[in-house]
């Protein structure tokens, strides 16, 4: 078991800047929590603290109930794969597996038998008496991968581990970390700025806003369920659509306490005869811009409420500004307060 | 048309090469000539009958052993304490934020502006009250370490990603590992660079041991080299450049052996 609690953290820099103002966090034993969120939030700061590679000014961290705030990072049973690898440029691919087990005095024996063991895994052993700087950036990221497990941690943390490689080969190596995790069975703690990675791994989605967790879900319900705008569009691409209640006031009778409804561009629909029911709501727009995605469309329509994006099958072509006539089923709509917090209630 | 365009590159480098490598010629060519050829006027550019025994002759005029053993002994002490006092401090000027610490760097590097010869008097007081004129330290702990050499190793220390450090710090390493293990492997070319232009200014230091001794002693191999003008009447030119050729003779192996590190020190250090 490796639960990682985080109580009331708070991290000021020297500076006087403060990243992070009391964060509660508890990321349950061998989940895959992905902390997401926009360049600054704070995602990388919790994990180096939780690495022990920063000090926290306030508050606590425990791994599997032990207090953690004066530990080393060595003695804390954990693995980190950083962003740029971090790999040793003066030793060979087995010279950096190694070097943790040495400093950890594991016989030689036991290493040796470790080391071929992890180099079976990731796919190295032929290149085990090679220097990093002879491998290319998939083949760097799998001996990062192995040095960090070669270590059989309770817990690995990753600081934004694929976004050095190349779109092809980050889709491949993501598969390889959900397969990783299933093996393993530990705790994954992993940053990234890319939803996309988040909701496509995670079993627990963290996302962090100027230092402040904004929602802490699973991906379906996080994608489903958003409980802030904040959320809604941040997860999600193209990103929600959020109207302010003036513009919707025109087409639509709204509760008093909405200051914005939101939906998916991808649960608007291309009119067709009988949408005009009493579930569903029809508008009328104009074709701004269209971008081609493959199977989907993305089009930009401007309507009266506003300009909203809409996502739909490749069946339709509109072309710009083609005068087009849209639905939309009440029940996609979502209702959000004047301090863009979710109603849950009905909006109408 | 691409050779011609090449041309002035050539003569440039023909030249270049021509301006540092005449000395060492002249050198060289002036040790295996007669002492009538060494001053005949137009000078010879190549000797009738290479003189091969000069070379005998300046080995048996001095004591050329044993200013060899003061010149090794000193040479080799120099290097193993300027590692050991610029390592550390170059690793805790780079990577460590300490009170006064910008203070402390300034000052050193503001030693490196200061000329040798003004401090060697008060050098050569505090040394006699010591004792140990006329004694090996003297000659060594002067150089124990380098303003120099600590600026340089910092410089390369800091571009050191601090992500590796960090990476040694979840693998178990201490500072100590952090540092052997870690940090001198990569900043080996910088290493050999200082280590060679230590070697270099020790070995040729011709100053400090003869205004710090007053006898045989402990003088090394360049104030020896230079008691062989005095030799006879008027001055042996052939018989001192064949004493040069023996002096430099190390340098210059130590040189093609650092080549190629001490061009990676000055260029980026690499593979992140």
């Amino acid at each position: 078991m490796s639960e990682i609690c985080l109580k009331n953290i708070r991290k000021t820099y020297e500076n006087g800047t403060t990243v992070i103002e009391n964060l509660n966090l508890k990321i349950e034993s061998g989940s895959f929590t992905v902390l997401v969120g926009p360049s600054g939030c704070g995602k990388s700061t919790t994990l180096r603290m939780i690495a022990g590679l920063e000090d926290t000014t306030d508050g606590e961290i425990y791994i599997d109930g032990k207090l953690m705030n004066h530990v080393e990072p060595g003695d804390r049973d954990i693995a980190m794969v950083f962003q740029n690898y971090a790999l040793y440029p003066t030793m060979t691919v087995k010279g950096n597996i190694e070097f943790g087990l040495i400093n950890a005095k594991v016989p030689k024996a036991e290493r040796e038998r470790l080391i071929e063991e992890i180099a079976g895994i990731v796919d190295l052993t032929e290149h085990l008496h090679k220097k990093p700087s002879q491998l290319s950036g998939g083949q760097r990221q799998r001996v990062a991968l192995a040095r960090a497990m070669v270590k059989k941690p309770k817990v690995f943390l990753m600081d934004e581990p694929l976004s050095n490689l190349d779109a092809k080969l980050r889709n491949q190596m993501r598969s390889e970390l959900i397969e990783l995790h299933h093996k393993l069975g530990v705790t994954f703690v992993y940053v990234t700025h890319d939803q996309v990675e988040a909701l496509s791994m995670a079993t627990d989605i963290v996302l962090m806003e100027k230092g402040v967790i904004r929602q802490h879900s699973t991906p379906h319900e996080i994608y489903a369920s958003p409980q802030n705008i904040f959320t809604a569009q941040f997860i999600g691409t193209p990103e929600m659509n959020i109207l302010t209640r003036d513009k919707v006031n025109k087409c639509l009778e709204l509760q008093p306490e909405v200051g914005y409804i939101g939906f998916r561009p991808s649960k608007v629909k291309i009119y067709e005869e009988g949408d005009e029911t009493k579930e569903k709501f029809v508008f009328k727009g104009s074709v701004l811009t269209r971008e081609m995605l493959g199977s989907e469309v993305i089009y930009r329509i401007q309507t009266k409420m506003g300009v909203i994006a809409i996502k739909v099958f490749n069946d339709v072509e509109l072309e710009i500004e083609d005068e087009v006539k849209l639905s939309l089923a009440y029940k996609h709509m979502y209702g959000f307060d004047y301090n863009k917090d979710r109603i849950q209630g009905s909006i109408l | 048309m691409k050779r011609i365009k090449q041309l002035p590159r050539f003569m440039v480098t023909v030249i270049l090469f021509l301006i540092f490598f005449f000395p060492f010629y002249w050198m060289f060519i002036t040790s295996v000539k007669t002492l009538g050829e060494t001053v005949i006027f137009p000078p010879s550019m190549w000797p009738e009958v290479f003189q091969w025994q000069n070379f005998q002759q300046a080995f048996n005029s001095i004591p050329f052993m044993h200013y060899l053993k003061n010149s090794i002994i000193i040479t080799i002490s120099v290097l193993v304490l300027q590692m050991l006092t610029i390592v550390p401090a170059a690793y805790a000027f780079a990577r460590y934020e300490f009170k006064g610490d910008k203070l402390i760097f300034g000052i050193i590097m503001i030693t490196m502006m200061i000329p040798g010869q003004l401090v060697f008097l008060p050098l050569f007081v505090m040394f006699s009250n010591m004792g140990l004129i006329n004694k090996l330290p003297s000659l060594i702990l002067p150089f124990a370490s380098s303003a120099f050499g600590i600026f340089m190793l910092r410089q390369t220390f800091k571009q050191v990603p601090k992500e590796l450090i960090e990476a040694a710090k979840l693998d178990k390493a201490g500072e100590f590992k952090i540092i052997t293990k870690i940090m001198l492997p990569l900043a080996r070319p910088t290493l050999t660079t200082l280590a060679l232009l230590t070697f270099i200014s020790t070995w040729n230091d011709y100053f400090w041991p003869l205004t710090l001794t007053t006898n045989d002693s402990v003088r090394t191999l360049p104030v020896g080299i230079a008691s062989l003008r005095q030799i006879e009447s008027g001055v042996n030119y052939h018989i001192l450049m064949a004493g040069n050729v023996m002096l430099v003779i190390p340098i210059l192996i130590a040189f093609l052996f650092a080549q190629k590190q001490i061009i990676k020190a000055f260029t980026y250090l690499g593979d992140k």
